[in-house]
This record gives C-alpha cells, sequence and structure tokens, in this order.
C-alpha cells in the first residue's frame, strides 16, 4: 500500500519498520478469514487489515488516538494467526506492538481502564503478588455479584479452586542430568505461570534431566514482559526483558548454555522476539543470542527425542494449538508428532487456527469476545470426544479449562508420564 | 490517478446526519458507522489505488435489515454500494463520499444442505472456502474457487461471476448458481432461480450474475454442490521460455483432454510464492501447473497423455505431486500468488482473456509492451480458459508511477480484444475496467446493458459509477436527484 509518512518522520526507528510493513500489505482480505474477531465481530474495523488501516492513519497523521480506533486496537488478540495467513509477509505482530507503544503515551484512557491495566501490570508478573492477589479472589468469590464491572468478575472466576504452594524447583538451582549430560540448557520459570500451576515446570524439568539434560535455573530472571508489552507499556516490559537478558548472558559466558527452554509459548513468542525489542540498543548483541537460544520445550524434546515413551495409558488427547505456539513461532507439527510418538491418539478440533480467547490479559479485559472464542473452542474440541485435553501454554489451559469437564493439562505433562513421571494431576482421579 | 469519479451530491452530504439518523432508527446499534476514523477503514476494496470514505457504513444481519436499510437510502435518494469482503481487484466495492456502503459480510449463515437435490442455500456473506469446507465431511464441493477464495463471499462471487482454476472444467459462478434472494433498490425482496434447475420464463437469475451490484443486493444463495472427485492430481510442467508453455496449454486442450485447472506462473511470480508456500516449484522461466481427477486409472491415463504433449516441447521438467501434503503446497501457492507479489512491491493486477490459441503471441507482446513502457510484468492465470492475469510492478509512493502502470494496463487490455478475446474473465470491470468499455462494446451495446439497469435500478443508485463509461451512463443518472425527504 501507498504510506504518506514525512522523511521526519521516518527517521524514527519505529515508524521506518511500520513504513516497511505497511508497505507490503497489498491490501488482498485474505488475513480477515482467519482472523477470531472478524469472524464473531464482522466488521473489517475489528480485522486484521482495518486495524492495519486504522493504525496506518493514526501513524501517518500522527494525531492523538481516538477512542473508536482505539477500542479496536484493544480488541485484538495478538494471536497472529493473520500472520500466518499473509502471503505477503506482512509483520503484524511488530506493527500493532508500535501501535499499542503509541496509544499508551499518546490516549488518555478512562479511569477504570487505568486503574485495571495499573493493577495487572502491578500483580501479574510478580508471582508472590499474584499468588496473593488468586487467594484473595477466592475468598471474594462469594461476592461476585455485588461487582460492577464485568472485567473485574472475569478476574474472580479466573482464580483457580486449588491455588497450588509456591514450588521450590522454581528457584535459581542447577538440576544435575541424569545419565551422561547431553545438553546444558536453562529454562525460563515464568511469572503467573508459577503462582497457577506449579505441575508444569515440575513435569518440565524431570523430562529434560530424563533426556540428558543438565536443567539451570538462572539468577536473576523474572517475568519474560510479554504482559506489559502487549499493554504497550514498553520501559516496563524491557526492565523485564533486560533482567532476563543480564541473567542468561551471564550463564551464557559462564558454564555455556545450549537452549533456553521456554513451556509457556506465550512468553516463547516474546523472548524469541528480544533481538528486535533491542535494535539499535547497548543490549542488541546479548538480546539476539538469548532470542536465538529460545526454543519452545517442543522444539527441544524433538531435538532431543522421546526415550522409552510407553509409561502412559495411550488415551485420546484433543491437541490445543496454542496460537502463541502455532502463529507466533509456527511449530505446529512438533507437539501432535510428540504426543503420537509417546503413544496418544492425537485428534485436531476443526477451526484449530482460532484462539480459545485467553490471550494474555484479553480475557480479563474483554470478556464478552474472549467468552464467545472460549465455548466456540470448547465445542470444537469436545466434538473430537478426547479423555485429555493438551496446550502448550498455561493461559489456554485455565481458559479451556474454565469452559470443559475434560481434563485439561500441559503436553509436557503428557510427555513426562509416557517417558517415566507421574500421572498427570488433573488424570489422578480419572480411570 | 486517472479513472475520474462523478463529484458526489451535495444535497445527499448536506443530509448526512438525517441519513445516519434514519438508519440508526432501523437497523442495530452495532450496525450502523459514521465515526470518519472508522469509514476510512471501508474507503477502498483489493484496489488500493482508489480510495474515498463513504458516507456511511451499515452491516445488516438479515435479508430484512437489508431491506430496512434499502428502504432508508431509496427514500432520501442515498446511493448504495454493497460490498462483501471487499477483495475485488477492479474497484467493485469503491464508494463515493455520497454514498452508504451497505457490506453483507454478517449474513453468514448457513440455511440448507440437500445432498439428495445437490444443492445447499446459505447467506450470501459466507465466504467461498467455507461452503466447501463445510461439505467436506460429507463428501461435497462447491467448485468454482477464486484465489481469494479463503476471504471473498458468495456475494462478491455472483456480482463478479467469478471464475478460478478448476473452473476450466466446471465453470464459473453461474454455471453453479441455482437462485438468490435479492432485496431491489426499493427495499423489495425478491426469488430469482430455486433448487430446481432451469426454471420457466427468462432467466433473470443470468442477469443478475455479473451484474457488479447494480441491480439488487444479494442476501441469499442456493449454489449446485458436486461429489468431491475419487482422486486428484497437479503436475508441475517447467519450460524455457513463456511462449513454448503457450503453446504447449494450446496442444492439451486441443489434444481433447480435459484436464480440471491448468495454470501459469513465470519467473517473478514463482520465486515470491515460493518463499511462502515452499512447494518446490522449478526454478525456470514459465511452469505450467496442470491438475486431472479421477480414478487412479483415468489419473495415470491423462497424465501420461499429458507427458507425451510435453515431452514434445522439450520441458526442463516434469513432475508430478507424490502426495497430499505436496499437492496441497503447490495450489496454496498458486491461490496466494498475488498476495505474495506484494513481497516484490506494488502492483496492479489485470484480467483479460484470450482465446487460447493466441496465448504464445500475448505472452511475447506483453513483453514487448513490458519493455516499452519501463514496467517490469509478472504472469500468473488460468491458462487453461485463456484468462490472463498479468500484473504490473510499479512503485506506489512514487509520483507519476501509477500512472504509468496504468497506461502499460490499458495496452494489454486493449491487446486483448485486439486479439479475439475480452476485458475481463472474472474480476469484473468495476471502475478499473470501466473507461475501456467503448473498446469492447459500441454504443448500442453499452446503451442496452443501460437499459437493463434502467428496470431494476431505474434512479441509478445501487453502485451507480462503475462498469459504465462515465459520459455515456451521465443522462441515466441524472435521475438520482434525490427523491422526496422521508417523512
Ligand atoms: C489475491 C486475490 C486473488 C483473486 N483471485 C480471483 C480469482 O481467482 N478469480 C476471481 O474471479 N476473482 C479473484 N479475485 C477478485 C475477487 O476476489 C472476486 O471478485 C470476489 O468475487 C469478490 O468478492 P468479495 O466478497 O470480496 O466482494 P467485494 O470485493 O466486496 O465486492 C465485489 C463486487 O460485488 C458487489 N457486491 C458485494 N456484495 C454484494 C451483494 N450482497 N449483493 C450485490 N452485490 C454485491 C460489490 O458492489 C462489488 O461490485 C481475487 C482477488 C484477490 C485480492
Ligand atoms: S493478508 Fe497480508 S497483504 Fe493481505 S490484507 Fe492481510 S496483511 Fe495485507
Ligand atoms: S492478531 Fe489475531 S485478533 Fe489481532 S488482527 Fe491478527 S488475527 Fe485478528
Amino acid at each position: 500500500m501507498q504510506t504518506t509518512f514525512t522523511p521526519e518522520q521516518l527517521a524514527d526507528p519505529l515508524t521506518a519498520r511500520s513504513n516497511e510493513i505497511l508497505r507490503t500489505c497489498v491490501h488482498c482480505g485474505f488475513c480477515t478469514a482467519t482472523c477470531p474477531t472478524y469472524k464473531v465481530l464482522g466488521d473489517e474495523l475489528d480485522s486484521p487489515r482495518g486495524r492495519i488501516y486504522l493504525i496506518k492513519d493514526m501513524l501517518e497523521n500522527a494525531r492523538v488516538p481516538d477512542d473508536k480506533t482505539v477500542t479496536h486496537i484493544d480488541r485484538c488478540l495478538s494471536c497472529l494467526s493473520c500472520m500466518t495467513t499473509c502471503p505477503s509477509g506482512v509483520h503484524y505482530m511488530h506493527l500493532v506492538d508500535h501501535a499499542r507503544e503509541y496509544i499508551e503515551q499518546n490516549y488518555r484512557r478512562p479511569l477504570p481502564d487505568r486503574v485495571l491495566r495499573w493493577v495487572l501490570a502491578r500483580i501479574l508478573p510478580y508471582p508472590g503478588r499474584f499468588r496473593l492477589a488468586l487467594l484473595g479472589a477466592k475468598l471474594g468469590r462469594p461476592f461476585r455479584r455485588l461487582i460492577p464491572d464485568a472485567r473485574l468478575r472475569a478476574m474472580l472466576d479466573m482464580a483457580p479452586r486449588d491455588i497450588p504452594a509456591p514450588s521450590r524447583n522454581d528457584s535459581p538451582q542447577v538440576f544435575a542430568a541424569q545419565g551422561p549430560r547431553r545438553k546444558r540448557v536453562a529454562l525460563l520459570t515464568g511469572c503467573a505461570q508459577r503462582a497457577l500451576n506449579t505441575d508444569i515446570n515440575d513435569a518440565t524439568i524431570r523430562l529434560l534431566r530424563r533426556h540428558g539434560c543438565e536443567v539451570v535455573i538462572p539468577r536473576g530472571m523474572g517475568c519474560c514482559g510479554a504482559l506489559t508489552h502487549h499493554m504497550g507499556r514498553t520501559g516496563e516490559s524491557h526492565a523485564f526483558a533486560a533482567a532476563n537478558i543480564r541473567a542468561l548472558t551471564a550463564e551464557i559466558d559462564g558454564a555455556g548454555l545450549d537452549a533456553l527452554v521456554i513451556n509457556t509459548s506465550g512468553c516463547g513468542t516474546t523472548v524469541k522476539d528480544y533481538g528486535h525489542m533491542f535494535a539499535g540498543g547497548p543490549l542488541e548483541a546479548d538480546a539476539a543470542r538469548v532470542a536465538a537460544l529460545a526454543k519452545d520445550i517442543t522444539e527441544v524434546m524433538a531435538d532431543l527425542g522421546l526415550t522409552d515413551a510407553t509409561h502412559a495409558v495411550p488415551l485420546r488427547v484433543g491437541y490445543h494449538a496454542a496460537c502463541s505456539l502455532q502463529h507466533g513461532q509456527g511449530i505446529k507439527a512438533t507437539p501432535k508428532e510428540l504426543l503420537a510418538a509417546a503413544g496418544f491418539t492425537v485428534l485436531e478440533p476443526r477451526d484449530s487456527h482460532i484462539c480459545c480467547g485467553s490471550a494474555g490479559t484479553y480475557n480479563l479485559m474483554q470478556p464478552a469476545i474472549s467468552a464467545e472464542l472460549k465455548a466456540r473452542k470448547v465445542a470444537t474440541l469436545e466434538a473430537t470426544s478426547p479423555q485429555v485435553i493438551s496446550a502448550g501454554n498455561i493461559g489456554c489451559m485455565m481458559q479451556i479449562g474454565s469452559g470443559t469437564a475434560v481434563p485439561v493439562v500441559h503436553t509436557v505433562e503428557l510427555l513426562d508420564w509416557a517417558t517415566g513421571g507421574p500421572r498427570p494431576q488433573a488424570l489422578r482421579h480419572a480411570a | 490517478m486517472t479513472i475520474a469519479m462523478p463529484a458526489p451530491d451535495a444535497q445527499v452530504i448536506a443530509q448526512r446526519p438525517q441519513i445516519v439518523a434514519a438508519l440508526r432508527a432501523v437497523l442495530p446499534a452495532d450496525a450502523v458507522i459514521d465515526d470518519p476514523h472508522e469509514t476510512r477503514a471501508y474507503e477502498c476494496d483489493a484496489l488500493t489505488a482508489y480510495r474515498c470514505p463513504p458516507l456511511a457504513v451499515v452491516l445488516p444481519r438479515t435479508t430484512a435489515e437489508v431491506a430496512a436499510a434499502m428502504r432508508v437510502s431509496h427514500g432520501l435518494g442515498v446511493p448504495v454500494v454493497p460490498r462483501g469482503a471487499g477483495t475485488s481487484l477492479a474497484g467493485g466495492a469503491l464508494p463515493t463520499a455520497d454514498c452508504v456502503i451497505l457490506g453483507t459480510m454478517r449474513l453468514n449463515a448457513f440455511l440448507d444442505i440437500d445432498l439428495a437435490n445437490r444443492y445447499v442455500r446459505v447467506q450470501s456473506g459466507v465466504t467461498n472456502l467455507s461452503v466447501s469446507a463445510e461439505l467436506e465431511p460429507l463428501g461435497f464441493f462447491y467448485a468454482p474457487d477464486p484465489s481469494s477464495q479463503l476471504a471473498c463471499t458468495i456475494a462478491g462471487n455472483i456480482a463478479m461471476n467469478s471464475g478460478g482454476a478448476h473452473c476450466l472444467k466446471y465453470g464459473v459462478t453461474t454455471n453453479n448458481l441455482l437462485g438468490a434472494t435479492v432485496v431491489l433498490t426499493t427495499g423489495e425482496i425478491i426469488e430469482l432461480g430455486g433448487p430446481e434447475p432451469g426454471p420457466a420464463g427468462l432467466d433473470l437469475l443470468g442477469v443478475l450474475c455479473g451484474s457488479e451490484g447494480q441491480l439488487g443486493v444479494v442476501t441469499e444463495a442456493t449454489l449446485r454442490i458436486l461429489p468431491r472427485p475419487e482422486g486428484a492430481r497437479p503436475v508441475l510442467i517447467g519450460f524455457d521460455s513463456p511462449e513454448v508453455a503457450g503453446e504447449c496449454v494450446a496442444n492439451i486442450i486441443r489434444s481433447g483432454v480435459l484436464p480440471v485447472a491448468i495454470e501459469y506462473m513465470d519467473e517473478p511470480c514463482l520465486r515470491a510464492v515460493e518463499s511462502f508456500a515452499k512447494a518446490g516449484y522449478p526454478d525456470c522461466p514459465a511452469v505450467l501447473i496442470v491438475e486431472v481427477e479421477g480414478s487412479k486409472a483415468e489419473i495415470d491415463d491423462q497424465i501420461a497423455r499429458i507427458r507425451a504433449i510435453a515431452d514434445a516441447l522439450n520441458p526442463v521438467e516434469f513432475r508430478e505431486s507424490r502426495n497430499a501434503d505436496e499437492s496441497l503446497a503447490i495450489w496454496k501457492g498458486r491461490k496466494s500468488a498475488f498476495g505474495a507479489m506484494g513481497r516484490l512491491g506494488d502492483y496492479i493486477c489485470l484480467d483479460g482473456t484470450v482465446p487460447v490459441g493466441q496465448l504464445p503471441h500475448t505472452l511475447r507482446r506483453i513483453g514487448e509492451l513490458s519493455r516499452q513502457h519501463g514496467l517490469e510484468v509478472a504472469n500468473v492465470f488460468h491458462a487453461g480458459d485463456g484468462n490472463m492475469h498479468p500484473l504490473i510492478l510499479f512503485d506506489a509512493n512514487t509520483p507519476g508511477d501509477l500512472a504509468r502502470a496504468e497506461a502499460f494496463g490499458a495496452d494489454i487490455l486493449r491487446l486483448c480484444v485486439e486479439v479475439g478475446g475480452c476485458l475481463t474473465g472474472e474480476h469484473g470491470v468495476g471502475v478499473e475496467k470501466r473507461d475501456l468499455m467503448g473498446d469492447q462494446y459500441d454504443p448500442d451495446d453499452l446503451a442496452i446493458q443501460m437499459q437493463v439497469k434502467d428496470v431494476f435500478d431505474p434512479g441509478w443508485l445501487l453502485n451507480p459509477a462503475k462498469v459504465f463509461p462515465l459520459e455515456a451512463s451521465a443522462a441515466h443518472r441524472a435521475h438520482t436527484a434525490p427523491l422526496a425527504a422521508a417523512e
């Protein structure tokens, strides 16, 4: 598409990047067809092509964002389905990230919105605070009906019934490989996941060690920065990311690392983009090194190969493809191949490319659209009659789990079980 | 920009608040859009060189809501431009400043699937691909398959009489359309055709199909469906020169073998597509994708005959698809060719038809014109029925470049007419080819076509500035004078 940025505007690297992206979009409309919000709302303005247009108009005119533009961009899940679909290679992710940052800097949200965002940004990335909040939410649940804001109600609903105690495995330490060491890897233990579900990291560590990996939990690592990044709060997200980059650089330059293993695909997408995040700054080289080492757990396991995967009951597994995995990182077949190699029957729901509506904090910010997407996803998954549902992202697990009676587990829990680990917690009471 | 649009009607623009209020009174709150930041996203379709934000956008969900919106616009004398998915490459859904865009993409329900009588009834906003996807588990499919089928709607397909790769065997939209529910400009709802083949009387459905949103708004459609073939297999044939590939197409058609599809892609296009689809296309100046279908024996037999024809022309490569994944990748690449060309730069996509025997000559002439105009051109098209899609590359951010590309494009389309072909194969006339209609039709032909529009839409309120050259349609459009304001 034609663009009308002035040379002065293009001097700003972010704007230059956005211009480059806009210039590759031919406005063919293919991406509209696979956009979850367009499917639900049926308005060009809630489609990728429409958002690209809104963003173009806002940035070109360097104008104060208007309410409508902000609404349509807020409704974007950042599921990146549009990027998988786009034949022209339009990097929607960098464009919408730029737009979010621009909005955050130039738009004054209504007070309740600001408060909500501030609270989320202050709590979610910190496992300790988040755990307390979850406990509070659990206590608050009986008063649910008294709460006026649908978004706050959605927060209460999100709190799981059982809030796990912190796992000691998540503290900085080194786990020795079992048998001869094949790789030395770091594990991103994450933030919200540590408060919501400690089984995932425990299973990941067991799985990796069993396959000859020495697993390091580096000191000084925390949230990857994705949560605040998606809110356009660049300062905070860069601070989180920078801390991780420093911690990992120390590890890389010290005992060395073969990979940074990530088992929350939402984080994986962001960490793999650290190079772009810090482009042109002093951390650029280190950020790129970390990004290059970042691997989803399924990529690492495919590389290692499953050994003696004979221990699990060969259940029918409904595989939910997390958007951050299939669209953000382009990992589609690997998890299914691993599950099949571990003896499970893998079932794929119809419209597997469509988001479940979890999308980071989206289920809290946009409860109506999120609930509709959840209902659709649960229906298509249940239509495959699975005995268990597996996903590679904690957000999706919580979202789908809150809509179905079928147990939901992380893919690593099944792989851990198949190769000699314990039966996943969610399957203990099932036959 | 060389294609003019008529000046907007100042009286209509002055009435904007009343028009929006009247639409709001009959439609749900989320179905009327008039914020200028929002209407801007509706200012063009896939022909982005031409843009104009509409006065308002309405997004009805039912035939009744469409009719209500039409009654309001009719009463206030407001032009209406129907819009499906906005993938038109001819500017068919381009707004004017005084028009209401009526988007039918929310009409997306499946109403009836009747396998015994081989038809489906859908609301017109369903996407083309979703029809076949819905039918797949039942063993059926809907044949017309525009490359844009992932996104474009049945409404747009009917309006443009769209075609696709597999139309060589199964025909285009008009050959697969059985009936339609249409809202006329007055808001009156009529039914044309129906599930039974060939109803008595004038074939008004045939008139509607390809009428580019000028006669009525289609809200429902009954479509012919077919059982899925037992099997299908594409082969890739690479050649050293475009002309020889063109010759191969003519020889295949002449031999009496009827593949389901014969598609052509040249080198610049292959480069762009390979980086998206990774289908492993041969690396040479011209490639044909020829697909045959049937039982395994039928497929083997047809491919053997095609191989013999190709071998006589010394192909660089002849490769059969080995499995379903490979076939999928080959087609994914072809179907995303236009989009993928965006990786190379801006382009305008043409759509002309020539007799298949004229393909080698036409390809050679296009090459010459390309050198003459100093602009690069890529070719990707439905070769089997001579439907060419030259893509002219230019730089939208360089002033004057678009005009040069358009001049080159007009020369190519005139060339198509000259060799006995036609201005459009499947994308429609829209605004893009509007001013070339005089090269194809004489004034009498155009007058008769416009009289048909007069019958359906006497006030010329539906998509009025398209298809017919403005001078030719001026007298007809003059009826557009606003009627008495609604009571
Ligand atoms: C990448 C790409 C590839 C393409 N490949 C092909 C191809 O292979 N074959 C082909 O034939 N076309 C192709 N096209 C062109 C385009 O997709 C078709 O013309 C398609 O049918 C348009 O459908 P739409 O829903 O997007 O309609 P729109 O673009 O929204 O509208 C097209 C026309 O239909 C009218 N219209 C829309 N809805 C209605 C309605 N409800 N009632 C009455 N009129 C209506 C509009 O006024 C307009 O004149 C391609 C386009 C792109 C961008
Ligand atoms: S698919 Fe890509 S090129 Fe086409 S409109 Fe969407 S972003 Fe633009
Ligand atoms: S990221 Fe997802 S929700 Fe956002 S525009 Fe793309 S497809 Fe739509």
